[in-house]
């Protein structure tokens, strides 16, 4: 077999000579549908910029953003200081850079905490099914009937305020969704014949669980926590407006927005620009979602 | 199979159709129940960790010993926790929430102060949500693909990733400080305040019931900004919901017929296809409308709202842990209880879950 030995060529084989190829071939082809939608591609650019400068951060900013220097209070955006100052002087472009890191850190450790619970739950009782299903779905209904914003901020008044109990509080009203999502998916692949092999086969039940049940609920999850990382920005965010989440100094853009109430009528950009910033990254984060969602599936786009 | 197909015959159901239909109630009663007891527990819970000791709240830190341990007995905080939760759960079916240590009241009383200024925003958002939500889901449907589904797209992708405190400071900033078009924070100016007779707390009413124009254009423009910008993300919601609904409709084959018999197409849009969209719609009007009572807590403390949601913030920050608890319980309360009426709304009126 000739075949054009092109990377594009390998990529797009119509018969796939390994593993690992057929298994490029299908991340690919999801990857040409999914750059055909200029508004996804938008979304991937956002998160893929914000993650670019939260990296990059200590050769962007020229200060840590956190020191006082209270002869440069409040002033307005200029070549010096892009963003204006804030009301202890600190520099608002750099403690927005600085805060991009903790945005993502926010995101980053709810996903962890999140997508395996969810997966559990769901793929256990939708695989077990009967009274395990009954029981475990009846909880999440209950988590999924809360609340949410009131519940986290509860739980972090109880626990204490601090980013990571903020962290802790929006992870506990957040998994919910994702195990109805990894239940749905359970129970459509419990039957299927390949599942039926394995068992014959004498995998254990938590070899199928993990092995074949859960990489196949993963895709829909994954969707769903891109569509849902908005919501849990902007929930942290809220809770640093309330004074739950991050502390001062820390540049958690919600609360800097907190922080620049009071100058709003006269120094507009103190909290505004942070909220400028939120949008961004949450905007970016719906259409990356939105995106996924036609690629992976078509059937549910609006 | 065709029985019944008229519309609003929901009320002759065949006989044979009842027990199943009695099961659902039940299932639906079981499931509001638990989610209730689900509730409640949790939010004891975590009431009972919150870093505030309950009998010093009451006692005050200057009382004996004595009076300490006497208090401590009779709260029952010596007894297990389960049975200091059935403790509460009694008495909140009794409707007793417990005393505030911040007003010195009844938590019930003041949830029944600071709810209908809640209620009010949340109903005014809401409908606004509504009414230019909908046109405008339909018009991005009827004109698919098109700028003016495009300008919806966009207007309801703002609206689901703008934070709603910051969104809510900057109209703060452009339209009462700049502009002046509306009134400031809080619900009524100062001079206003305490001279309409409270009937139903719900100012509008109150002002419209005691014919008092003024003090009703006064409660409206300081209520117009918070409701619409607690409303973008009912607005935002409700369109995304309708275009999809209703192009899902659009493409039925009995729009094609309706088309190919010449009807007008405002007529097919609206006779037709919306009027199969409103039943779906009202499960999506409800679940907004739950969420944006629990969400008004953000928009409350930029706008200074006396409702709920300032209530248990400033209840949080003061361990207040009654009127925390209180207040949670009764969002959730109204939260789990509107979902739960959307769908049986929904069974209601949609002949095929029925």
């Amino acid at each position: 077999m000739a075949a054009e030995q092109t990377l594009r060529g390998w990529l797009l084989a119509e018969i796939p000579e390994s593993k690992l190829q057929a298994r490029c071939q299908r991340i690919f082809i999801s990857w040409l549908a999914f750059i055909r939608n200029p508004v996804a591609v938008i979304g991937l650019l956002i998160i893929v910029g914000l993650v670019g400068i939260a990296a990059l951060a200590p050769w962007i900013t020229s200060s840590d953003g956190l020191e006082p220097d209270l002869a440069n209070r409040l002033l307005p955006p200029s070549s010096e200081h892009w963003f204006g100052t804030d009301g202890l002087g600190r520099d608002i472009f750099d403690r927005i850079i600085w805060g991009s890191r903790i945005t993502l850190y926010i995101v980053a450790l709810v996903s962890v905490i999140v997508v395996p619970i969810g997966l559990l739950i769901g793929t256990v009782a939708g695989y077990i099914g009967g009274l395990v299903d009954t029981i475990l779905m009846r909880l999440t209904d209950i988590f999924l009937a809360f609340p949410r914003l009131i519940l986290a901020m509860a739980l972090v008044a109880a626990l204490g305020p601090g980013l990571e109990n903020a962290v802790l509080a929006i992870a506990l009203t957040t998994w919910s969704p994702f195990a109805r999502i990894a239940r749905a998916e359970a129970l459509t692949i419990r039957n299927s014949e390949f599942i039926l092999a394995a068992q014959v086969q004498g995998v254990s039940t938590i070899g199928i669980l993990t092995r074949h049940v859960t990489p196949l609920c993963l895709s829909s999850v994954i969707v769903r926590l891109t569509l849902d990382m908005a919501g849990i920005i902007l929930t942290a965010a809220g809770l640093g407006f309330l004074g739950l989440g991050a502390q001062p100094p820390t540049p958690e853009w919600g609360a800097m927005i907190s922080l620049g109430r009071q100058f709003l009528i006269d120094q507009w950009w103190v909290p505004t620009v942070p909220g400028i910033a939120i949008l961004v990254v949450s905007l970016g984060f719906n259409l990356l979602g939105d995106g996924l969602r036609d690629v992976f599936d078509p059937k549910s786009g609006g | 199979m065709d029985q019944s197909t008229a519309s609003g015959g929901q009320t002759v159901g065949p006989g044979l159709a009842l027990p199943s239909k009695l099961i659902k109630i039940v299932g639906v009663l079981t499931s509001l129940l638990l989610t209730f007891i689900g509730l409640t527990a949790i939010t004891f819970v975590i009431g009972r960790v919150m870093p505030a000791d309950p009998v010093l709240a009451i006692v005050g830190d200057r009382a004996s010993q004595e009076v300490y341990d006497q208090v401590f007995l009779q709260l029952g905080l010596d007894k297990p926790i389960y049975v200091q939760y059935f403790r509460y759960l009694s008495q909140l079916v009794e409707g007793d929430l417990g005393t505030s240590i911040m007003t010195a009241q009844p938590v019930a009383e003041d949830i029944l102060r600071f709810f209908p200024a809640t209620l009010e925003l949340a109903t005014i958002a809401t409908l606004l949500g509504i009414f230019v939500g909908i046109p405008m889901g339909v018009l991005a449907a009827v004109h698919q693909g098109r700028w003016q589904d495009h300008i919806v797209r966009v207007i309801g992708l703002i609206g689901y990733s703008a934070p709603i405190f910051w969104l809510g400071m900057v109209a703060l900033l452009i339209f009462y400080a700049k502009l002046d078009w509306v009134a400031g924070p809080g619900r009524l100016d100062v001079f206003y305040d305490g001279i309409v007779e409270p009937v139903t707390g719900v100012l509008l009413i109150d002002a419209a019931l005691s014919r008092d124009w003024e003090i009703f254009h006064n409660a409206l423009s300081h209520l117009i900004l918070p409701a619409s910008i607690l409303g973008t993300f009912a607005l935002a919601y409700i369109a995304r919901m309708t275009r999809s609904f209703m192009l899902d409709q659009l493409s039925q084959e009995y729009i094609l017929t309706a088309r190919v018999k010449g009807i007008p197409e405002w007529n097919v849009i609206w006779n037709h296809a919306f009027r199969n969209v409103l039943v779906q719609l009202i499960t999506i009007i409800g679940l907004t409308y739950a969420s944006l009572l629990e969400g008004s807590v953000l928009t409350e403390t930029v706008f200074s709202w006396p409702g709920i949601g300032q209530y248990i913030t400033n209840s949080l920050f003061n361990n207040d842990m009654n009127a925390v608890l209180g207040g949670t319980i009764v969002v959730g309360v109204c939260f789990v209880g509107i979902n739960m009426l959307s769908d049986l709304l929904y069974r209601l009126v949609d002949p095929r879950v029925r």
